[in-house]
């Protein structure tokens, strides 16, 4: 193991669980993709890119990727505010508000979907408020908008709740003592230092609503250009038998979602550095 | 609520509408989509709902949900476990980049990883292309299945044990070594009973995901009734038939599934909680006891 | 700006951790509050501020009633045990903080505030770290800025909640020095809370020893420690030991020896306080206050400490300068006797307080 520079521990199993996370993650993750890599070279440019240059597909990315930062827009807003009433305000029925935001996650997708689309749908409980006043939620791209807030929302209520938690109440004190009102303390002293885990959960419910596909094909409607999603161009491109477009398109998705994962770390590795060394 | 005139609260009509709004949101959001499942399951009757459910797709559905979960989680727990024992408990290079491929399945969407096993077992490969050779199927059989929902479902026990075990540190199973513990011994008594709520929580995560998932099951499972359909996808052709009761039957059972791993997550926070209070509690006292004895 | 608080009290739910309270603070004094955890002591200091309101009683700022005036409105400066700096901004920053929330009517200019943060920079001798973030500053450095932030907004007191409670032995030596420095330097009413009785002691100009919601004595620090007020004020503010003995006919005794009290009341059970360096040894029984074998002898530095075992199994603790010491020639297992120089007592049944 001196080719990974290990560093001396009186610990034993340092190879058994190295080497099992090594080969699973070979096994599961790296040969899966490795062979996604070998496909797309295979394509050659100009399949790839008269695929990804369609405009049906350029349109689908577009939705996949505005309707996923509405989303997350939505959530951001919502989610921090969830996770202030909940850290701050007693409130009746909280430890059941606080279990029920993690449903979007424990939810299946798919069931999701169709009890969203039943009930946004023009006759279904909520579609019917909304259709008088012209407002058509499922099978529109808002449809897809309010599938994807569904999915998102934990994000961000959880990765901004510990540091609502954390947060002193002297640092309150201090700006309330130095003069501040209210209004003040919260948009120069708590807002600033939430800030970072805000914009943390935020792009992680971005990055999974631009892949997000069973709550949102029920909704949608799909309408090629109007509602279709990207991930629904990739099956529908397989059901057509057209394994290099789907792969094209899934290059496109995965490079972008790489982009994503990599932002999001260097934002945590940023926020560290900027909050390290405390006492 | 807390007291109007304190330094560090808002005045009450703006509590109030936050939590007015929060609530709204939750109940718009949240509370009604999972209630309709119900509603829509029952609209019709017990008679119909117990019909849904004990008809032979449906049955086969659930068979096959729950054979590929049983499969997932157990190879994912030991994976996590192992993958966690590593980076939490030795320094070595390239351990961020292994943090970062163990959290990559949560970045990709669940198509693409579908794809990613159509590409690699479909018959247009040279894996696919040996394994139909010698009789084997993957793509669009279980195998299929149980690859797809394993990678969707692959950070999760991980994901929840690295960060505990690193908090905790290692002096507890270097005390056991020095006390003449075997690696093993020191691992199954003092490691696993100190982990052994993150496992848990991790566990029931993973498997609420290998349960649910559909996207990724999608595209491998070729969608054969009552052979390569899991609940997900089998409510996905029944809402596509118009047959709403059905769908929303078996979108029931998994939304119980989904009630249920919400209960027992708020119950492990909640013992969590319980057990850190008492020990802070404790640790408290006994500050108190030293500040006595120097005083 | 002097600080009057009239008949306080506050409870959190069972607990009193004020009980009618009365107090003034002088303009231009450092007072200390003084007692051990739960006395109430930060209570009553964060009720001066307002960062606590009081179930009963009033406060006045000088003469004036600002028990209902909000915390932003006090014009208080207040230091926290724990900094409590935004560590988002930097140190110049932070100092600005109370400028830059003022109203826009009252708000300096840009050039004003960085001078008045400057200025305050250099009071406390950190002006070389006004781009550094607070997480990058030592804990010492960090409570000097905090005390410039609380000093920008020109408060009209100063409130100081146990401002070195969170530092090294050293970094406190140093930083309660140059505290009193800084006090005479600005004269501006200040209250510090702590724990610590030599800190209290040390710093302030008057000390106010409180235990159990209660105010046990207010006085110099001279003047607390020569003639503490209760057998609590004698336990708190340093080692001590303790005798029984009865009060009779003005004089303290105890067997043999004898000591006149001025102002005593005949008692069966009286308890003297005697602290270590009051306490004489001798090798001749005569008017002796206790015999005890010595146990140790610790003779490192001026005073020498020694530890006497009394037939009763307790211990004396005596402190000697080294001359004495050397003058009478002591060794372990010997037996002497011990004389005060000066004691306290106290009517009332062996109540011993554990702080």
């Amino acid at each position: 193991m001196s080719l990974l520079n290990r560093s001396y521990s009186v610990l034993p199993g340092f190879r058994l669980g190295f080497g099992i996370s090594l080969a699973w993650l070979g096994l599961i993750v790296l040969l899966p993709l490795a062979m996604m890599i070998v496909a797309t070279s295979r394509m050659g440019w100009p399949a790839f890119l008269g695929t990804v240059l369609d405009e049906r597909v350029l349109a689908s990315l577009r939705l996949s990727f505005v309707a996923a930062a509405i989303a997350a827009a939505i959530n951001a807003v919502f989610g921090l505010l969830l996770a202030w009433v909940l850290v701050r305000y007693r409130l009746f029925g909280k430890r059941f508000i606080d279990a029920m935001v993690d449903l979007p996650f424990a939810l299946p997708t798919s069931v999701a979907g169709i009890a969203l689309t039943t009930l946004y749908a023009p006759n279904g409980l909520v579609g019917q408020y909304l259709a008088p006043l012209g407002i058509k939620v499922a099978y529109t791209p808002l449809g897809i908008v309010v599938a994807l807030t569904f999915i998102g929302l934990p994000f961000v209520v959880r990765t901004v709740q510990p540091v609502l938690q954390e947060l002193e109440r002297e640092l309150e004190e201090a700006a309330s003592c130095l003069g501040a009102n209210r209004w003040q303390t919260v948009r120069r002293v708590i807002f600033p230092t939430v800030l970072p885990a805000l914009i943390t959960g935020t792009t992680l419910a971005f990055a999974r609503a631009t892949g997000e596909y069973g709550s949102v094909i029920f909704i949608a409607g799909n309408i090629p250009l109007v509602s279709e999603i990207a991930p629904l161009i990739i099956v529908s491109k397989l059901d057509q038998y057209d394994q290099n477009g789907a792969t094209a398109v899934a290059v496109v998705m995965l490079l972008i979602s790489f982009a994503l994962l990599l932002l999001i770390n260097s934002l945590q590795w940023w926020s560290a550095r900027r909050n390290g060394a405390q006492r | 609520m807390s007291d109007s005139y304190s330094a560090t609260a808002e005045a009450r009509w703006v509590r109030w509408s936050l939590c007015g709004v929060a609530l709204a949101f939750v109940f718009l959001f949240l509370l009604i989509p999972l209630l309709s499942v119900f509603q829509q399951a029952l609209s019709h009757g017990v008679g119909l709902y117990l019909a849904a459910l004990t008809e032979p797709d449906a049955r086969a559905a659930i068979g096959l949900t729950v054979r590929s979960a049983a499969i997932a989680v157990p190879l994912n727990l030991v994976f996590g476990i192992a993958a966690a024992w590593a980076i939490a408990r030795f320094e070595f290079r390239g351990k961020t980049l292994l943090t970062t491929l163990i959290d990559l399945p949560f970045s990709v969407s669940p198509v693409v990883a579908g794809l990613m096993f159509v590409l690699l077992f479909g018959v247009n490969s040279p894996v696919g292309a040996f394994l139909a050779a010698h009789g084997m199927k993957v793509i669009f059989a279980e195998p299929g299945i149980v690859l797809a929902t394993v990678f969707v479902t692959f950070p999760f026990v991980a994901r929840e044990l690295i960060p505990l075990m690193q908090s905790q540190g290692a002096d507890e199973e270097q005390a056991a070594l020095v006390l003449g513990a075997s690696g093993w011994k020191s691992f199954v008594r003092v490691t696993l009973p100190n982990v052994k709520w993150g496992l848990l929580y991790g566990v029931i995560l993973c498997n609420a995901r290998a349960m649910g998932e559909f996207g990724a099951v999608s595209v491998v499972s070729g969608h054969i009734r009552g052979e390569t359909n899991t609940i997900p996808l089998h409510v996905e052709i029944l809402y596509n038939e118009y047959n709403f009761v059905g769908a929303f039957a078996c979108a029931s059972i998994l939304a119980l599934l989904a009630l249920l791993t919400l209960v027992i997550k708020s119950l492990i926070e909640w013992r969590q909680a319980r057990e850190q209070n008492q020990a802070s509690g404790r640790v408290q006292l006994a500050r108190v006891r030293r500040a006595g004895e120097h005083a | 700006m002097s600080i009057e608080i009239q008949n306080i009290r506050k409870q959190f739910g069972d607990f009193v951790a004020l009980d009618d309270v009365n107090l003034t603070v002088n303009d231009g004094e450092l007072l200390a509050l003084l007692g051990p955890s739960g006395c109430g002591k930060t209570t009553l200091l964060r009720i001066i501020a307002g960062l606590e309101r009081p179930d009963g009683g009033q406060v006045l700022f000088g003469g004036e009633d600002a028990t209902h005036r909000h915390v932003a409105e006090r014009k208080v400066g207040f230091v926290f045990q724990h900094y409590a700096l935004f560590r988002h901004m930097t140190v110049f920053d932070n100092v600005a903080f109370g400028l830059t929330v003022k109203p826009r009517r009252t708000r300096p200019s840009p050039e004003a505030i960085r001078e008045r943060v400057m200025e305050l920079l250099r009071l406390v001798q950190l002006e070389w770290l006004a781009d550094a973030y607070p997480p990058q500053l030592s804990g010492g450095q960090r409570q000097r800025i905090a005390l410039a932030r609380s000093l920008a907004v020109e408060p009209r007191v100063l409130l100081l909640d146990e401002p070195f409670g969170a530092l090294d032995a050293r970094v406190r030596k140093d930083l309660r020095r140059w505290l009193r420095e800084l006090h005479d330097e600005i004269h501006l009413t200040s209250v510090f809370v702590t724990h610590d009785q030599e800190e209290a002691l040390e710093v302030s100009d008057r000390v106010v020893v409180m235990d159990h919601g209660h105010i046990e004595q207010v006085g110099r620090p001279d003047e607390i420690y020569e003639n503490p007020a209760s057998p609590f004020v004698t336990q708190f503010l340093g080692d001590v030991n303790l005798f029984h003995g009865r009060v009779e006919r003005g004089l303290f005794r105890v067997g043999d020896f004898a000591h006149p009290l001025a102002g005593h009341d005949d008692s069966d059970q009286a308890l003297a306080y005697v602290r270590p360096h009051d306490l004489d040894v001798s090798m001749s029984a005569a008017q002796a206050l206790a015999q005890g074998r010595i146990e140790h002898i610790h003779a490192v530095g001026p005073v020498v400490r020694l530890e006497l075992r009394q037939d009763d199994g307790s211990v004396i603790d005596v402190a000697l300068s080294k001359e004495r010491y050397r003058e009478l020639g002591l060794t372990p297992g010997d037996t002497a006797f011990v004389r005060p120089k000066k004691l306290s007592v106290f009517n009332g049944d062996a109540s011993d307080y554990v702080i």
